[in-house]
Parts: structure tokens; C-alpha cells; sequence
């Protein structure tokens, strides 16, 4: 009993400090989370991190923002992060979407970087909420060993802290980490530390002061397929004869524990289940419904493996790049396709026409390092604009095609580091009547 | 583009009392024209809707490359253009070894499509400039023919060479080759010089000689064109047809051409030194002598003449022997004589074979079989004796050239295979020369005969040509609609009385012309007959452009009972060379697949399918052929990284590396005497069972074709030798196995590094152990997917792509490569 009351001084001593020298941190401290749950979910390559998180607030006056650490070694590799505020109870719960921005906070210590999540409503003095918060990390599973044999399956390092970085005290925190398989061949014991099945238990922890952290290692086998997009250009080329022309030029990587040696196809051809279990052949990219005049190439010619699934909600196709990709091996490919334009044009109040379009990558499970979206609207468009729900690059371009006067007027959206949780809708503006 | 020019130029030469008839021929010949190029063009789709709309085979996968390298770095760059990714270490000189032609012609056609702001890719426009330019080159025959034997027969002939097969497998969509454009050049440089012999223009002898220029930048048959045109100039001179027309058609096309000819680098001073030219050398001081020998006649009485005569003939005659006998002494004094091997080989078809393995071993470098004209040329081949005998009647200077041109290219088609491109035309034109002249004389006959026409037979020129134009147009369409086909010489005359009706011609010269009168059942019945033979015609070319011409061999197909098969494995493992090696690996294989690595993997290669250099082919056969230790030397000598082997032994794809082998070993033991083909060989029999000599069971070509074979399906059974492999269990020391793509038709290997030197230690003698068969059994059958070639459907496939230059049998090996 004597140390959660020492921290609480503690805390009441830093708070009081805080107060005094910063205003803006004020609210910072107020709030206490009493409860923390993590569930790191490490079946595929990348890392899904969902923390729930009840929040108090301690002080007396009504605190609208809260904040969220991340060590830097993170922030890198943070590909999204999503908030979520929970109302009612039990099966009324309903959710409410909430904003979230990175912020700087003058007073970090080693680095580390936050995010501000905008309460909808202020939370008023010892009320509590809970919020659901989602983020996904990219590139964090690195292979060891970081070469490997064709027969050989993939064990990867995977860091975390086994205490939930914050800058509140927290006083109750449990963190669950799912691994894809049983084979687990170590992990760091932070008493109390379980294990059953496929997952981890770290906890439960009990009052930990803020910026606490415990460094963990799991050593897993992770053989779920390392598709990562280096870099993907998906021109979206709206026609006015009624068709949008999608081209998305990939060059994709296996980035995975780097094959080693040799590749024998009779072992991998006669047994699957033990050889290449690393490797991956097939992708699978969920296109819009109602495509047409698909095409799957590359450079030098059309890639004849492919297979293409079309329902009246979406289609499929199943993709097999020419080889298998093993551990850094590479592939270049185009998937085009046309789609119908009336799926996609809209037409605003204000008479503005506007293009829906999917941001993202429209492969399953696949980490994209550089996302260029170039949407090239008919000849003549002026002043256009893209709406894009989370922050990206944008520019205009010119670009001239069949029989071009002018040249046609390409709005360009850049992003770094998407993963499938980008595949949201994104608006661009074609034709405003001034 | 030539069409409407072409009727135009026809209308004023038909010399009709007519002109609205005329000005309706003309343009129903403008249209006919047009529905030509439209079917040259349409009929050479079929490999791009069957298959994709790719580049074909080896050597086009090099004026690709070359075409991409123009169009992004443009012509200056292009002249000085110098290889490094090819013939390692030597490199090669592309700007001033390659012929131009192709590649400037489909890179400004790129240029002019992208400043129209047409963003078409590059591989688009090169795999469409064959069938453009086969509608061009049969625009050219109609010119060329109309010049011979008027616009009927120049009609039948653009219909012929529409669709000649000999034709149509040099030029389908994708196969982006020098023949190309060259048969446009050739067509069209023939057309001109027999336009200049006509008319005596000199225009249209400078137009003769930058067309032949052009002809020069496109491809090496030039020198066919320079060897004929003298020759035929030389007939026309000892037959006493000399007129200043010929000197004019002849004279500046030598000037104006060579200083031309030589301004193409790959060319440049071979235009007057080497002996292909001499010809049209000695032709030139001939025809001057002629022409001074006329002139003097015009000025001296006969009996000065005379005496002139012998004064000049005793003592040009001494002057004459002194320079033969120097030149002689020249052209001896050179190894080969001043010719080039590929010449020589057509004057010597045993040339080759004797002497120059590496020519020899080209499959379409081969002396063609009497299937292989009926294939390719098909009823044409009974129609050129009666277009011959056509030509004669009258002979004249323009169809003694005819005549004159389908002689020598028989002989020369005869010769090597691939030369029966050069005899298509010839044939077609005489072809169209014998339908066009018994359609006139049939319908003439008949028109006689007809009661109600009796009385009204007049008959000209511009009808006949008119009639026969028809005739072609419905021939066409015959495979369509082959019951239209009966009732043609009704309809026609119908129509042709109609015509007669609304227009009464005022002359009757009818009598004055020679009516070959036949029988009119005689003529009906030998109308349909022609009519059933350009029926088949047509439906033979459909089915050669559709079958057997459209596969690009670098995508395989096979039908079997569950569909479609497709073996896209070269382009699987090129994509694999691409991505997953260094950028400055080098990767050794046959030359015949060098093109194709240059431009698909974009890696350095050793050898390619230029063949410049014999010794540098001889090294790479020599290390194929040689042990595993001694090739790794070779090979890692000539800084080899990856090696790449075509095995065909598990589909059953018959042209694989192991059936070129024995030219490996030949050519390598051509310059390397320790590689003896006896060596390879069971009692002169090439094998690879369990009777095969251990020098072939030991040799690297062997060991990579056929590592861990036998554990595909237990026993190491090879589709394509039909036989056992004669040794199944064996381990690589020096190389390792990185590739091999899907149906196992491309395997590529690595050179494993040096082995660190231990002091004091030999090299411990590794024992051959076979590895353990413990798990084999279980396999057994797990490929049994992999035999799709046993269908008959699937022998039929590759008995196709053997005629394509896919050659089956060992002593052939790999297709195509630039004369």
C-alpha cells in the first residue's frame, strides 16, 4: 500500500511542478488512466495494436484533450493511429469516431512523440471515459536470423515495453500479444509473464508512474507473406466518354529473412507444407464491382497467371507474379483495369462534381512505402482539389494524352507508409461552377 | 498513301475513249487498294488477338532494345552507341554495326505519334510496324506490276502478296525484324526502276536510288538488288534492247546509290570493296561502252564503224585483261575471296556446312524442302510458269526484269531457307501477272460468246482491267461467301452490259484486236476453277497467319483435355534475372538466347545472337561441352556470375539447349581442338541414355540440364529424347542451382565462389555419392501435370513452332538471325 501512495505524491509533486512551469501541460496531468488493455496482434507482418483505454479525469478542471506516447523507435513505423470514444454499456455500446493529431510536447523525454487525441465532448471533472484506440506498425518484426534457406521457416524479433508508454499514471494495465503460431522461441519474463497457446500475458501491472517502460523481446515464427509495395503509382484517369481508367504500377518486395543459397524447384514443387513456407505466391487485390478490361503485366509482356472473381459488391483478383517471392526478392507488375464512371462521379449541393475515389493499395495485407496517387482529370478541369481524410502530399501536374491541346490537369496525392487501413475513401473535385 | 497516286497515275495510262469509265475504274481501284492494305494490315493480327501484343522471337527482341535506346537518347547518341551489356568483355559497337533502317523507321513513327500528343509505348509501335509496312509493300507490288502488265494484273498481285505466308511469317504483328520494311524497300526500289526504265525520267531515278537507300539502311539483301538490276541491265544490253532509258534507269541508281549506300556505317566502304558490288561495278563501265558504242554508231557512216569496231575491240580488249587480271589478283589475295561467308554460302550452298558451322547451325539458314514451298507459297508456286509464259507475250523491258527476278530468287531460295522471303514477291507478281491475263481472257471469251454481247464485243484495256479488278475484289470475299462465287461471270457480264448499255462507245475496235475465242462452257468452267483456287489460296493464308505463324515463341501453348496450357517460363526466369540479381551480373548462356537477355533481364551477356565473333561463341561452347571444373574456369574467367540453360526434358519443348548441343561442341572444337564431337557421340549416335559416352554424361551442359531430374518423377524420363536419362544421381561442386522456373524449361545456375586455399591441405576428393532416393517414391507422380505434351493436340503445337524455326531434330538448332 505504501508504494502506489508514494507514486500519487510523486505524481502530485510532478503535477505541481508541471503546473508551475507550464500552462498548456495543465491538463496533461489531470487525467489518470485506470485502466489499460493492449492486444498486439503479430499474426501478419503488420503489427495491429489495439489499446483500450479507460481515462479519468483526477483534476478539477474539464480536460478535452487526451495524449498518447510513442516511443521513437515506433513513431517510424506508425503507418495510422484511430481513436474510437465508447458510449453506453455492454451491447448499447455504441462509437464514436475521434481526432487524432501528432502533437509536440516541449517536456519529452527521450524522444518521445505524441499524439492528441480531440475529445468529443470535454470530460468534466472524475468523470471517465473509454476510449478504443487502434494502431498499426509497419517494418517492426525483423527477421533473425536475417538470412534463411528455402526450407527453412521465419522467426522474427518483435520489441515492445511490456508497460503501455504514457504519460498518465496508470493503474491497471494487462498487454495480450498474438502470435501467428505456437512456436515461440523466447520471450522476456516480466513478472507476471503467461503463456498459453498463441498468446503472451503481460501482467497485470499494477499503478505505474508515467513514461514507464520494460523493454520486451519476442523471438516468433512469423511465415505470413512479407508483401511490401516499395513504391506503387496508381493513375486514375477519368474519361468523359463515361469510363475511369485505373493503372497501378507496383514494384513489389519480399521483405522477409533474405533468401539464402539455392532454390531447388523440385523440393519446392514436391514438398510444399516444409519448403518455402516463407514464400508467398499468389496476392489478392479487392477491386471495385462492375471492373472490366482488367490487364496484369509487366515489362516485358502480360503475365498469364492470374485469376479474376467479379460479384455484384466487389471483385477479385488473384494475382501470381511470375515466380515465387522468397526473402528479398523483387517484382515489378501493372494491374489495370476500367471501371464504370457513374460508380465514382458525384455531383455535390454547390454543383460541384466530384470524384470518390478508394485511397490506398488494393492488395490484402500489403505495407505500401510510397503511395503516388495521380488522378488525371479530362482536359480543361481548373483549380481542382483532392479531400483526403488523413494528412498527404499534394501537388498538380500536366499531363498529355491522346490528342491533347492543353494537356489534362493531375491532381497528385502522395503518402508515405499505407497499410489496408487507408482504404478509405478520398474525394477529388473535378468541376466547380466558380 | 501510294493508293491514291497509284489511280490517278492509272486513269491517263489506260488510254480509253472513256474518261467516266475511267474515273469509275480508278476509283473502285483506289478503293480495292485500300481494302488490301486493310487485309495486309488485319491479316497479321491474329498473334496479337490469339496470343498478346508482344515482341517476337530473338532478333527482335534486339532491334527493340535498339529502338527504345533511340527513342530515349536519341540519333546522335544512337550512332555512337556502344554495348556494354553484350559480347563481354568485348562489348559492341551498335551504331556502326547495325542496319538502321527498321529502327529509325518505327523510332520516327514513335516520335511522330508522341509529338501528335498519342502516347503510344514504343514495344506498341514496333510491334505494329511490320503490318503497316506490309500494306505499303503491297501497294508497291500493285505499282511495280501495274508498270509490267497494267492495273488488273497489278490489282491480283496486291492481293497475292496481301497475304503470302512466305511473307506474313517475317511480318505478323510482333515480329519486328529488318525483313519488315526490307521487302517494303525491295518492292518498292523495282517498282521505281522499272518506272524509270518506262519513262526515262530522271526523277524517278533519283527517287530509284534514295529508295535503295533506304533499302541499304534496312537490311543485308541489298545486295540482291545490286546484283539483279545489273544483271537484268546486262540482259537487256546483250539482247539489244540497249535505249538511253536504260542508261538513265541504270547509271545514276549506281552513283547516286553507292555514294548513298556508303554513307550507312555498317556499310560505308564494303559499297566498293567488297566483290557482292562488283557486279553492278563492271556493269556501269559496260553500259558506258554501250552508250559510247551508240554514239559513235549515230555519228560515223557503217563503214568508219566498222573499222572503228576493230581498232577498239584489239586494243580494249588488252587493256580489259590487264584490268581482270589485276582485280582478280585482288580479290584472290583475301582469304575468302571478298565475300562474306553468308554470300558465299549462296553461291555454294555446300559453303556453309563445310565451313562455317556457326552459320550452318541456324535452322533457317538450311536448304528449304518441297513441303516448305507449298507452305509458304502455296498455289503460287503452279501459277509462276504461266506468269512466266505471260511475260513473253510481248516481252518487254520491264517483264523481262519479272522474268529475270523470280529466276534468281528460285535459285536462291533454293539455296537457304529464310530467302524464300525474296521469292514471295517474284512469285506473287508473276502470279498475279498469269490470274489477271486468263481473267482477260476468259471474260472475253465468254463476253464473245454471249448472245446479246456478239454484237457489241468491243473490248479494251481499261474494261479487261476493270473486269479483272472485279474478279479480285470478289475473290476476296470468297471465303465468305463462296455461293456468290457461281454466279460471278453472270453477274459480271450483267453488269458489264449494263454498263454498255448507259454507256455505247462510238469506236469499234474490236476487230482489230486478237479475240482468243474459247469455248464458253470452257471458259465458265476454268473461271470457277481459277475462282476455287484463289479460294483456297485465301483459306490456306488465313490458316497459315492464324496456325502457324502467330505463335511468338517466347509464350508457349498447349491444348489439352483441361484447357488452355500456358508456358510463359523464358519470360519467368528473364523477369527473375531482372529483379533478383545485380544489375552487373553476367549470365552465360547459348547465344541464342543472348538477344533476349539483353532486353527482358537487362543483364550482361557473353554471347549473342550478332555472332560476330566465332572464337568468343567457341569459348562459351567449349565450357558447355567441358567438365564441371574446367568450365567453371572458363566460365569464371570470362567473369560469369549466372549461367542460364534452356531444358526442355520435362514438358517435352524439343528445341532445348541439349538438342543444340552437338553445335556447342562443334563450333567449340572448331577453335578448341581438345573438344572432339566423337567424343559425345555412341557410334556416331547422339545419346544421352545410359549408352551415351561418359565425356557427354560428364559435361557441364548435360549436368545442368539434367540436375535432380530424376526426382520429378522417380526415373529421369526425358519427353523429349523419349529415353531414360543415363545418369540420374549426381551432385554439382561448382555450381548451384539458384532458378528454374516452372515447367523447368529455363535453369539457371550460379558459379559458386573459390574455396578458401587451406595451407598445407589438397583439395579433398570429394566421393560421388548418389544421394539418397528415400523419399523419391512418394514424389512419383507429382508431375505428372507437367506431361501436357503427350496429347496429340499438343505434338500438333510444337510440330507448328518446329516450322517456325523451332527445328525438332538435333542437327538443327536455334532460329533466326540477320543476313
Amino acid at each position: 500500500m505504501e508504494g502506489p501512495i508514494r507514486a500519487r505524491e510523486a505524481l502530485a509533486l510532478t503535477l505541481f511542478s508541471l503546473l508551475f512551469f507550464l500552462s498548456r501541460s495543465s491538463a496533461l496531468h489531470d487525467l489518470l488512466i485506470s485502466n489499460a488493455e493492449r492486444r498486439i496482434d503479430l499474426s501478419s507482418h503488420i503489427v495491429k495494436v489495439y489499446l483500450t483505454l479507460k481515462v479519468e479525469n483526477a483534476g478539477s478542471s474539464p480536460a478535452s484533450e487526451v495524449v498518447l506516447a510513442f516511443p521513437p523507435s515506433q513513431v517510424d513505423h506508425l503507418a495510422t493511429v484511430e481513436a474510437l470514444a465508447t458510449k453506453g454499456k455492454r451491447k448499447k455500446t455504441t462509437f464514436v469516431r475521434l481526432e487524432v493529431k501528432p502533437t509536440e510536447l516541449p517536456d519529452a523525454p527521450n524522444d518521445t512523440k505524441y499524439f492528441t487525441i480531440y475529445l468529443a465532448n470535454p470530460l468534466n471533472s472524475a468523470e471517465s471515459i473509454t476510449l478504443e484506440v487502434l494502431y498499426m506498425l509497419t517494418h517492426s518484426l525483423e527477421p533473425f536470423p536475417a538470412e534463411i534457406g528455402q526450407s527453412e521457416s521465419q522467426l522474427v524479433y518483435y520489441r515492445d515495453s511490456a508497460l503501455v508508454l504514457s504519460p498518465y499514471h496508470i493503474k491497471q494495465q494487462t498487454t495480450f500479444i498474438k502470435t501467428p503460431s505456437t512456436k515461440v522461441d523466447s520471450f522476456t519474463r516480466v513478472e507476471p509473464t503467461n503463456r498459453a497457446g498463441t498468446e503472451i500475458k503481460y501482467g497485470p501491472y499494477e499503478d505505474h508512474t508515467p513514461y514507464s517502460f520494460s523493454a520486451i523481446l519476442v523471438h516468433f515464427e512469423n511465415n505470413s507473406p512479407f508483401a511490401v509495395v516499395e513504391e506503387l503509382v496508381r493513375e486514375v484517369e477519368i474519361s468523359h466518354w463515361g469510363n475511369l481508367q485505373v493503372t497501378e504500377q507496383y514494384k513489389l518486395v519480399h521483405a522477409g529473412a533474405r533468401h539464402k543459397g539455392v532454390f531447388s524447384r523440385v523440393d519446392y514443387q514436391s514438398k510444399p507444407s516444409f519448403n518455402g513456407v516463407s514464400s508467398f505466391r499468389y496476392l489478392l487485390a479487392r477491386l471495385p464491382p462492375r471492373v472490366h478490361s482488367v490487364y496484369y503485366r509487366d515489362e516485358i509482356g502480360n503475365i498469364s497467371s492470374s485469376h479474376l472473381r467479379t460479384d455484384s459488391r466487389k471483385s477479385e483478383l488473384e494475382i501470381e507474379p511470375r515466380y515465387p517471392l522468397f526473402g528479398g526478392w523483387k517484382a515489378t507488375f501493372v494491374i489495370g483495369y476500367g471501371l464504370p464512371l457513374q460508380d465514382f462521379l458525384f455531383e455535390s449541393s454547390e454543383d460541384r462534381r466530384y470524384v470518390n475515389f478508394t485511397f490506398g493499395c488494393p492488395l490484402m495485407e500489403t505495407v505500401v512505402d510510397k503511395l503516388t496517387i495521380k488522378v488525371v482529370l479530362p482536359e480543361g478541369s481548373k483549380d481542382p482539389s483532392a479531400v483526403v481524410p488523413f494528412p498527404v502530399d499534394q501537388h498538380l501536374e500536366t499531363k498529355y494524352s491522346y490528342l491533347d491541346v492543353v494537356g489534362r490537369t493531375v491532381v497528385v496525392l502522395e503518402k508515405k507508409n499505407v497499410v489496408p487501413g487507408h482504404n478509405s475513401h478520398f474525394q477529388a473535385v473535378l468541376f466547380c461552377p466558380n | 498513301m501510294a493508293a491514291p497516286e497509284a489511280s490517278s497515275a492509272a486513269v491517263p495510262t489506260l488510254m480509253t475513249n472513256n474518261t467516266l469509265r475511267n474515273a469509275f475504274g480508278g476509283v473502285l481501284s483506289f478503293f480495292i487498294l485500300l481494302l488490301i492494305g486493310v487485309l495486309a494490315f488485319s491479316i497479321r493480327l491474329f498473334s496479337v488477338i490469339k496470343y498478346e501484343s508482344v515482341i517476337h522471337e530473338f532478333d527482335p527482341y534486339f532491334n527493340y532494345r535498339v529502338t527504345q535506346f533511340l527513342t530515349k537518347n536519341g540519333i546522335y547518341e544512337f550512332w555512337n552507341w556502344f554495348d556494354d551489356r553484350t559480347w563481354y568483355p568485348l562489348g559492341r559497337v551498335i551504331g556502326g554495326t547495325v542496319y538502321p533502317g527498321l529502327t529509325l523507321t518505327a523510332g520516327t513513327i514513335w516520335w511522330l505519334l508522341n509529338s501528335l500528343n498519342i502516347p503510344l509505348s514504343v514495344e506498341t509501335v514496333c510491334v505494329f510496324t511490320a503490318p503497316i509496312f506490309s500494306a505499303f509493300a503491297s501497294w508497291a507490288t500493285y505499282l511495280l506490276t501495274k508498270e509490267v502488265k497494267g492495273a488488273g494484273a497489278g490489282l491480283t498481285a496486291a492481293v497475292l502478296l496481301a497475304m503470302v505466308p512466305s511473307y506474313i511469317s517475317r511480318s505478323v504483328a510482333g515480329s519486328y525484324d529488318n525483313e519488315a520494311v526490307a521487302i517494303f524497300a525491295l518492292i518498292f526500289t523495282f517498282y521505281l526502276y522499272i518506272k524509270t526504265l518506262n519513262t526515262g525520267s530522271l526523277f524517278y531515278a533519283t527517287l530509284n536510288s534514295i529508295a535503295y537507300f533506304y533499302m541499304v539502311c534496312s537490311w543485308g539483301g541489298y545486295t540482291f538488288i545490286i546484283n539483279l538490276i545489273p544483271m537484268h541491265v546486262l540482259l537487256c544490253i546483250v539482247t539489244g534492247r540497249y535505249s538511253s532509258r536504260l542508261y538513265i534507269a541504270y547509271a545514276p541508281l549506281v552513283v547516286l546509290g553507292t555514294l548513298l549506300a556508303a554513307l550507312v556505317p555498317v556499310v560505308g566502304f564494303n559499297a566498293v570493296m567488297t566483290s557482292e558490288h562488283f557486279a553492278s561495278f563492271l556493269v556501269f563501265i559496260i553500259i558506258h561502252v554501250v552508250a559510247l558504242v551508240y554514239y559513235i554508231k549515230g555519228i560515223l557512216s557503217p563503214k568508219m564503224f566498222k573499222v572503228a569496231v576493230t581498232l577498239v575491240i584489239s586494243a580494249g580488249l588488252a587493256v580489259c585483261c590487264a584490268v581482270i587480271a589485276v582485280l582478280i589478283a585482288l580479290v584472290a589475295s583475301s582469304p575468302t575471296k571478298g565475300w562474306s561467308g553468308r554470300s558465299l554460302s549462296l553461291l555454294d550452298p555446300t559453303y556453309a556446312s563445310k565451313y562455317i558451322p556457326i552459320i550452318a547451325s541456324v535452322s533457317e539458314h538450311q536448304p528449304p524442302t518441297w513441303p516448305s514451298y507449298f507452305m509458304d507459297i502455296n498455289v503460287l508456286a503452279f501459277l509462276v510458269p504461266a506468269g512466266i509464259i505471260a511475260c513473253f507475250l510481248p516481252l518487254s523491258d520491264a517483264s523481262s526484269f519479272v522474268v529475270l527476278y523470280i529466276a534468281t530468287s528460285v535459285y536462291f531460295s533454293g539455296v537457304m531457307v529464310r530467302l524464300m522471303l525474296v521469292l514471295a514477291p517474284a512469285a506473287c507478281i508473276t502470279s498475279g501477272i498469269a490470274l489477271s491475263q486468263a481473267f482477260d481472257v476468259f471474260t472475253r471469251s465468254i463476253k464473245f460468246q454471249l448472245p446479246g454481247l456478239s454484237s457489241n464485243t468491243e473490248v479494251d484495256a481499261g474494261e479487261t482491267s476493270s473486269a479483272t479488278k472485279e474478279a479480285q475484289n470478289d475473290a476476296v470475299k470468297t471465303e465468305k461467301a463462296e455461293e456468290t462465287s457461281k454466279d460471278r461471270p453472270s453477274r459480271k457480264s450483267k453488269k458489264k452490259e449494263r454498263e454498255h448499255v448507259e454507256k455505247p462507245s462510238t469506236k469499234t475496235k474490236a476487230e482489230k484486236k486478237r479475240l482468243l475465242a474459247l469455248p464458253l462452257e470452257a471458259s465458265v468452267i476454268s473461271l470457277l476453277l481459277l475462282v476455287f483456287l484463289g479460294a483456297f489460296y485465301v483459306v490456306h493464308c488465313v490458316w497459315a497467319a492464324a496456325e502457324a505463324y502467330s505463335a511468338p515463341s517466347i509464350v508457349l501453348t498447349s491444348h489439352s483435355h483441361d484447357g488452355l496450357h500456358v508456358f510463359d517460363d523464358f519470360r519467368e526466369a528473364y523477369a527473375w534475372l531482372r529483379h533478383n540479381t545485380d544489375v552487373d551480373d553476367k549470365v552465360a548462356s547459348w547465344w541464342d538466347y543472348g538477344y533476349q537477355t539483353t532486353a527482358m533481364a537487362n543483364r550482361t551477356v557473353i554471347v549473342d545472337n550478332n555472332t560476330w565473333n566465332n572464337t568468343h561463341i567457341a569459348t562459351v561452347g567449349t565450357a558447355m561441352s567441358s567438365p564441371e571444373k574446367a568450365a567453371w574456369e572458363i566460365f569464371h574467367s570470362l567473369d560469369v556470375k549466372y549461367i542460364l540453360v534452356v531444358f526442355g526434358g520435362l514438358v517435352g519443348y524439343p528445341s532445348d539447349d541439349i538438342n543444340k548441343f552437338l553445335w556447342m561442341v562443334r563450333i567449340g572444337g572448331g577453335v578448341f581442338p581438345h573438344i572432339k564431337e566423337p567424343d559425345y557421340l555412341r557410334d556416331g549416335q547422339y545419346r544421352i541414355d545410359s549408352q551415351a559416352t561418359p565425356t557427354m554424361l560428364n559435361c557441364l551442359m548435360y549436368k545442368l540440364s539434367y540436375y535432380r531430374f530424376v526426382e520429378t518423377d522417380g526415373k529421369g524420363f526425358d519427353r523429349v529424347r523419349r529415353t531414360e536419362i543415363g545418369k540420374k544421381y549426381f551432385k554439382l561442386t561448382h555450381f548451384e542451382e539458384v532458378f528454374t522456373t516452372h515447367h523447368w524449361m529455363v535453369r539457371i545456375y550460379k558459379l559458386k565462389p573459390q574455396k578458401n586455399r587451406i595451407r598445407g591441405k589438397t583439395k579433398k576428393s570429394k566421393s560421388k555419392t548418389s544421394s539418397t532416393s528415400s523419399s523419391k517414391r512418394s514424389e512419383r507422380g507429382l508431375f505428372r501435370h507437367g506431361n501436357v505434351f503427350g496429347g496429340k493436340e499438343a505434338q500438333n503445337q510444337f510440330c507448328i513452332s518446329s516450322i517456325l524455326g523451332l527445328v525438332p531434330c538435333a542437327t538443327t538448332g536455334p532460329p533466326k538471325r540477320q543476313i
